[in-house]
């Protein structure tokens, strides 16, 4: 019958030649072909002794910035927050007290600021939404650890760590 | 002189076993490694350089697994199954001739454990005890697919020692002795290897070896996609840790088997042209007998990851149909071949 798409292939059953049969040249064939792969390279990278270059925009987990002065620049503002698509971020906001100038930059600013990292799919768009230029997700990729809770970074995690751009200028 | 005997045999024997044993632990490894070189992997590579020590880190952990013995189970045989099995692999090595003699001012000290006249025979027999390891362990086991396993052991051992004794016979008439000693004695050289004369009984040879040893392409008694463990299925911790080892210690010794019967044994090439004194010509040949060895363990590994497992249909059509007439044919060839030589030359 002819077949409506005109792609029917008929698998011919021809009985074995002697040679198949007797199924050795085949083994050679299989041995010849295992054994040109255990002289192969291998492809594996053996991780913690070999890392792979990240790619110049890699998109790794984030931290918060901090300006000229140390101070940090995020102002709760919570755009962030309102573009991530995956709802990874929460944040309280709080007043700058006096006497905290040299804290933060702005007058409000988060005092709690928190990313699931278990939620967050890594696109980047907070950083994008961020108008204070607070946000970059510019670390390495995000380790594993053992419990839900402890995918939740807070800001001990999140804010970078405080750089003397003074010394940096003398070099 | 018959304590000197004695304690010149206790230490072949006490080194001999160890190097069995050492040998038989790093095939764990060796096989590992070589399935991830094939594979394209590195295979264990964390224990130590090379995973160096992972063959000792297995071990450990069989010791400390907890050992579970079913309740329904014949507890004396579910015992013994290993035992029997660990027992079998390690003596057969006794008869394999490991070099020529070594000679120490009048003292001459020969590398065979014991020279039997009928190591052939006795070989024989160790195998074929080998298999009731198994089969006491999956019939003692009380569960089907132990069962299942065991019966295959049975047979298949029972179906495929024809074959391996068929090709034997043949190897047998060339050389005119049951002794392995003697088998490799005349092979001296190179051009006198029995591979040259036996071809076709090495195949055969080669062949009913895997699937005594329960390699793969032949591993239908623990068969895991069929029979899940196969005959030690209900097997735990070191027992099973047993069981294993005795396969690897059979691999070793059939390797060892196959180089002497037709590989020439402890002879390489040009051994009497290089003018070395006998103790020399003793201790290479040693370690050519042992590269030969790991050569063929090497093989036994190869083909574990080449082939798919035969099916069990296919694997009798194989032993009784294909295997036996062949061997037959091999023999009643080597008979005529002898026959003309004898009356023509
Ligand atoms: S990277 Fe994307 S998903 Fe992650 S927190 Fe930022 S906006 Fe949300
Ligand atoms: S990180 Fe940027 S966008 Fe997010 S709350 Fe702070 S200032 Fe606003």
């Amino acid at each position: 019958m002819q077949s409506l798409s005109n792609r029917k292939k008929v698998l011919e059953q021809k009985p074995m030649n002697f040679w198949e049969r007797i199924y050795l040249p085949a083994i050679f064939k299989g041995l010849s072909i295992t054994l040109k792969h255990f002289f192969k390279k291998i492809p594996t990278v053996k991780y913690p002794e070999e890392v792979r270059p990240y790619s110049k925009n890699f998109r790794g987990q984030h931290s918060l910035k901090r300006d000229e002065e140390g101070r940090e620049r995020c102002t709760a503002c919570g755009l962030c927050a309102l573009s991530c698509p995956a709802e990874a971020i929460t944040m309280t906001s709080a007043e700058r007290a006096k006497g905290e100038e040299h804290l933060y930059r702005e007058e409000k600013y988060a005092s709690v600021y928190e990313i699931n990292m278990l939620r967050c799919i890594f696109c980047g768009l907070c950083e994008e939404a961020c108008p204070k230029e607070a946000i970059y997700l510019d670390g390495s990729h995000v380790t594993a650890d053992y419990l839900r809770k402890d995918f939740i970074y807070g800001k001990d995690k999140l804010v970078e760590p405080r750089f003397d751009i003074t010394k940096l200028a003398k070099d | 002189m018959e304590t000197a005997f004695l304690l010149e045999k206790l230490i072949l024997v006490v080194v001999v076993f160890t190097i069995t044993l050492v040998i038989a632990m790093y095939s764990t490894l060796a096989e590992r490694k070589i399935a991830g070189f094939m594979q394209d992997r590195h295979g264990p590579d964390r224990a130590g350089a090379f995973g160096i020590l992972q063959p000792l880190c297995d071990g450990s952990k069989f010791f400390f697994k907890e050992e579970i013995i079913p309740a329904g189970a014949h507890k004396g045989l579910f015992i013994m199954g290993p035992v029997i099995a660990i027992i079998t692999a390690c003596i057969s090595s006794a008869v394999i001739p490991w070099g020529q003699t070594l000679t120490f001012g009048d003292t001459t000290i020969s590398l065979q454990v014991a020279e039997v006249n009928i190591g052939v025979l006795y070989i024989f027999g160790v195998i074929a005890l080998g298999v009731y390891g198994i089969m006491l362990g999956g019939w003692a086991s009380n569960n089907k697919f132990s069962l299942m396993g065991a019966i295959r052991a049975a047979s298949q051992s029972i179906s495929y020692e024809i074959g391996l004794g068929l090709s034997l016979i043949a190897l047998l008439m060339v050389t005119g002795t049951l002794s392995i000693g003697e088998i490799v004695a005349q092979q001296s050289g190179f051009v006198n290897w029995n591979i040259w004369s036996q071809p076709l009984g090495f195949i055969i040879f080669v062949t009913c070896a895997f699937a005594e040893c329960n390699r793969v392409p032949f591993d239908l008694p623990e068969c895991e996609t069929e029979l899940v463990g196969g005959y030690h299925t209900e097997y735990s911790s070191m027992k099973l840790g047993l069981y294993m080892f005795s396969e690897y210690i059979n691999m070793f010794v059939s390797s060892a088997l196959m180089a002497a019967l037709y590989f020439g044994g402890y002879n390489f090439p040009f051994m009497h042209d290089l003018g070395l004194s006998a103790n020399w010509i003793t201790i290479i040949g040693v370690l050519v007998f042992f590269a030969k060895i790991f050569a063929f363990i090497f093989f036994f590994m190869w083909i574990r990851w080449t082939l798919p497992r035969f099916r069990y249909d296919q694997l009798m059509r194989l032993g009784w149909k294909k295997l036996i007439p062949l061997a037959i044919a091999n023999i009643v060839l080597t008979g005529v071949i002898i026959l003309i030589k004898d009356t023509f030359f």
